[in-house]
């Protein structure tokens, strides 16, 4: 590809042909504002707040779809260029709740950003203001339309992205509304629930409604980690606040799935806090009381208080040596080979290294298998 | 992967998910449901079918959503994949459209394997597969036509008494259109939970220990023995003392019917769920009841739960550090975030505690030498371990936790640790030196339809739940959009049945029986019903056959007669 030299705020960078202008000046650290793109989406040009001023270009140009081209002399923060974007920008919040004090995307919000950037207040405009009902009946996604700034990332992501097309923009002008198929539901629609959406939309008109109300961007800790369900490897960043995940965020870097997830390793994580979670070592009460024989099966009652088959919760030791007298017994009174591992494909490498050593050194048997095969 | 390693030596996916989206020119997918198991690589194939019109040939009994994305989709019988693969390679060499070059310097076996598929001519192909003679015909001319293509399967392949053979077929069809080696070609095995690979890798086997290195090798054997600090005697079947086994030990499928027969006496396991995956569930109950002692280390009380003895909870993939091995062979961090509820631990600090207590109390019948490098089992972290992973197995020599932090992502093999890992396998040379090629010949499934059972269900996942259904179960919005077992029937038989959509079905086999809503859809063809094993009510293993692939020991999940009837 051949390179193209421009000049964005008397600074010489270069870019590629077929790049536009807000790539190469993305790639070269200069900072132009927009709210409807996306680095792994095609560019739209729906915002008008990437405007720039170009020399011999009679009217500002929105820098997203503008193709970089040699010579081009670009000016990215000219008094023009500023009263454009903020002339815009209040175009945007007219209609806009200002309800940043409760809103879920406040401190997430580039909307809000650029407000406080550019001095918007809200009242230049007095007009008609949507209010659309915050109803649409999924388990995942809290659609509020009345933040929805119509950047059309969502449908991009959804087309480009996942590929199954479930969001649209229906209808025109001040009409104009995402909606889902036919015009109906999430969950009417082909949406596989993948969050792609949620990901890209700038704004707090899709949110995760396991997240609501859970917490503010800087009241988290964000830590990079792999999703646990399938093969693919997808990294994702938990975001934890007190203890507790409230969020799953992209990893844009991830290897295998460079930001994008699937339903559960975006909205699957809250097993982790269900009140079934295991948190006691427990034993069987024949196993604690001496030399007690194991109830054959019929004889197990297991919630009757004192039955030998009831679970007795306990500490890590007696849990610990009860288990390994145990294997101990097997391994030396009959056969090594008495003693079978299951380990398991949801463990880490690390974990199924020291099953295996386990199962090799300690007992000195190979029967060791996970669901592989299952 | 027993398929793969005959094949080439090593069974592993060869290419990699960005090189395979980015770079073939056709996909042909069989037996992976790819958009529902593995949603991002079936996002990453729509992306490719739709933005730069790569070819996309599925091969699936049912009308996945994949198929809607599809040049073309050969709707075979459930169990035909070897006749199928054959009978496109007929046509393929019929007409010429072999690599001829390829085959003659990097492969070995053609003749016979020629003189195998020549029998599977495409009338025959029809008549087993069901699938027209055009439709075969315009496949084969896709496949020659587009190279490299890229295979990708998934448990549609393993999860039959043929799965090896299945397998080597693929092998033999990438090898004949010589699409191994190269970018955006190669044999692509989707491994279906996020650390298969790394538990397979890391000696979870019965036959191998870390990077499958065999157990039957003494050479191997003496190598654990210096660096775990066993006397190098061989501990065989008969005595309970001395140093590490040569015996291949019991798989899954075999341990716990082993359990049932009283030749396993203790069971340990770690975060599976035999009741809820294995086959035949009826069957493993009884196992489990008569085991003597049964050790399960879990996060939830599963289905399992009821018949173990000790329980002991472990915490869960937010809740500590260690390293996961994706489909693609690329090790990565996973990161502790929370800590655990009360008092659960990590799974890798409870089976040091415990081993050293079996150690403790071991006297004099096993000894272990102390000075040997990799003996012990303080460990005060997951990158210590990771050290003496690096250390004794050679495809993670180079795997250190550094050039993880780093941001160096890493596909075995990493030889060492300035080795920048593999994102293709097989480049130049295969892993046995030649590629194989092997005859496979089609066998049917061990349980046909008949007149008492007679239609064909078929087992899988889908994609709002996982496996067992332990953890997305316990996920509310998981819960909510996919509440209980759905069973998939045709309309044809569902309109036979007298089904609506407001009755629930009764399927039995001649082992089990469950009910459930039926979900009336063309996805299954007549005479086929889909289920599920998420719900523990209404789980298709009750009614699977535990008939195993010879060779890889994976039970026939995909294959098995039922009868339907309308549930009172």
């Amino acid at each position: 590809m051949a390179t193209v030299n421009i000049s964005v705020d008397g600074k010489k960078i270069q870019g590629e042909t077929g790049q536009t202008v807000l790539q190469v000046a993305r790639e070269a650290g200069i900072y132009i504002p927009v709210l409807c793109d996306h680095p792994a989406l095609p560019p739209e040009g729906a915002c008008r707040i990437c405007l720039v001023e170009i020399e011999k270009q009679g009217t500002l140009q929105p820098a997203c779809t503008f193709p970089a081209t040699d010579g081009l002399v670009i000016h990215t923060n000219t008094e023009r260029v500023r009263a454009s974007r903020k002339f815009n920008l209040e175009l945007l919040i007219s209609d806009h709740p200002l309800d940043c004090m409760t809103c879920e995307a406040t401190g997430d919000c580039l909307l809000q950003d650029l407000a406080y950037e550019y001095s918007v207040e809200g009242d230049r405009f007095e007009g008609t203001k949507h209010h659309y009902s915050i109803n649409d009946p999924n388990p995942f996604i809290q659609v509020d339309r009345n933040k929805c700034i119509l950047c059309r990332l969502c449908v991009r992501a959804c087309r480009e992205i996942n590929g199954v097309e479930a969001i649209s923009v229906f209808y025109r002008g001040f009409g104009a509304y995402i909606g889902f198929g036919a015009d109906s539901h999430m969950a009417d629609s082909p949406c596989e629930f993948c969050g792609s959406c949620v990901a890209v939309c700038p704004t707090g008109a899709l949110w995760p409604k396991m997240s609501l109300g859970k917490g503010r961007p800087w009241e988290v800790e964000r830590i990079q980690t792999t999703c646990p369900y399938c093969g693919v490897g997808c990294q994702i960043i938990l975001e934890v606040k007190d203890n507790e995940i409230i969020k799953v965020d992209s990893a844009w870097e991830g290897p295998s799935n460079h930001g994008w997830t699937c339903v559960k390793g975006r909205f699957g994580w809250d097993f982790v806090h269900h009140p079934d979670r295991l948190t006691q070592p427990q034993v069987r009460r024949y196993l604690l009381e001496g030399s007690q024989p194991k109830p054959g099966p019929a004889d197990r009652h297991p919630e009757v208080a004192g039955d030998p088959w009831e679970w007795v919760e306990t500490d890590w030791d007696t849990a610990l040596d009860i288990t390994a007298q145990k294997f101990r017994q097997h391994r030396d009174e009959s056969d090594p080979r008495s003693v079978g591992v299951l380990t398991s494909a949801k463990c880490t490498n690390e974990e199924n290294y020291l099953m295996n050593k386990f199962t090799r050194q300690v007992i000195g048997t190979n029967s060791i298998d996970h669901c592989a095969r299952l | 992967m027993a398929g793969l390693a005959t094949s080439f030596g090593s069974g592993a996916m060869t290419n990699s998910i960005d090189d395979i989206a980015e770079h073939a020119k056709a996909f042909f997918v069989i037996g992976s449901n790819t958009t529902e198991q593995h949603p991002i690589i079936g996002m990453r194939i729509r992306q490719a079918v739709r933005q730069r019109e790569a070819v996309l040939i599925v091969a699936d009994p049912r009308r996945i959503d994949l198929t809607d994305f599809a040049t073309i989709h050969l709707r075979h019988e459930p169990g035909t994949d070897i006749a199928l693969v054959n009978g496109l390679m007929n046509i393929i060499l019929a007409n010429g459209w072999e690599d001829g070059e390829f085959i003659a310097a990097r492969t070995e076996g053609f003749d016979d394997f020629k003189s195998a598929v020549e029998e599977y001519t495409p009338d025959r192909v029809a008549e087993i597969t069901g699938v027209p003679v055009e439709q075969l015909q315009q496949a084969a001319e896709l496949l020659a036509e587009n190279k490299p293509t890229a295979v990708l399967w998934a448990m549609g392949i393993t999860q039959h008494t043929t799965g090896t053979h299945n397998v080597m077929s693929l092998a033999n069809l990438q090898m004949l259109l010589g699409n191994m080696g190269v970018p955006g070609g190669g044999t692509n095995p989707l491994r279906g939970q996020n650390n298969v690979q790394g538990a397979c890798d890391l000696g979870g086997l019965p036959n191998v220990y870390p990077g499958y290195q065999s157990v039957t090798s003494a050479e191997v054997r003496e190598k654990f023995a210096q660096a775990w600090g066993l006397s190098t005697a061989d501990g065989g079947s008969q005595t309970a003392v001395g140093g590490l086994s040569s015996a291949v030990g019991l798989g899954i499928t075999e341990m716990i019917p082993a359990a049932g027969e009283g030749k396993v006496k203790a069971l340990y396991i770690l975060g599976e769920d035999p009741i809820m995956s294995d086959p035949d569930t009826n069957h493993i109950r009884h196992c489990l009841e008569s085991c003597d002692f049964i050790l399960l280390q879990e996060i939830f009380p599963s289905e399992t739960a009821p018949y173990a003895d000790v329980l002991l909870p472990g915490a869960s993939f937010a809740e500590k550090d260690g390293t996961f091995t994706n489909t693609e062979r690329r090790i990565q961090m996973g990161r502790k975030a929370i800590e655990s509820p009360g008092e659960a631990k990590p799974d890798w600090w409870i089976t040091a505690e415990l081993a050293k207590r079996v150690l403790q109390t071991s006297d004099d019948s096993r000894k272990i030498d102390p000075a040997a490098p990799y003996s012990g089992w303080e460990y005060e972290n997951t990158a210590q371990i990771m050290a003496e992973i690096a250390a004794l197995t050679p495809s993670y020599a180079g795997v250190r936790y550094e050039r993880m932090e780093n941001g160096e992502t890493l596909q075995w093999p990493v030889k060492d640790k300035n080795h920048p890992g593999t994102p293709i396998l097989h480049v130049g040379q295969f892993a046995r030196g030649l590629g194989k090629f092997h005859p496979i010949e089609h066998v049917p499934p061990a349980e046909l339809p008949d007149d008492e059972y007679p239609i064909i269900l078929s087992t899988g996942r889908v994609l709002f739940h996982w496996h067992g259904g332990q953890m997305t179960r316990r996920s509310k919005g998981l819960l909510e959009i996919y509440p209980q077992a759905l069973i998939e029937v045709n309309e044809d038989d569902a309109a036979k049945l007298g089904l609506n959509g407001n009755k629930r079905v009764r399927v039995s086999s001649r082992r089990g029986s469950i009910e459930a809503k039926a979900l009336i859809t063309d996805r299954v063809p007549p005479g086929m019903v889909y289920a599920n094993f998420h719900f523990p009510e209404a789980s298709a293993n009750e009614l699977t056959i535990a008939a195993l692939d010879p060779i890889a020991k994976i039970p026939e999940y995909k294959v098995c007669a039922v009868k339907v009837e309308v549930a009172n």
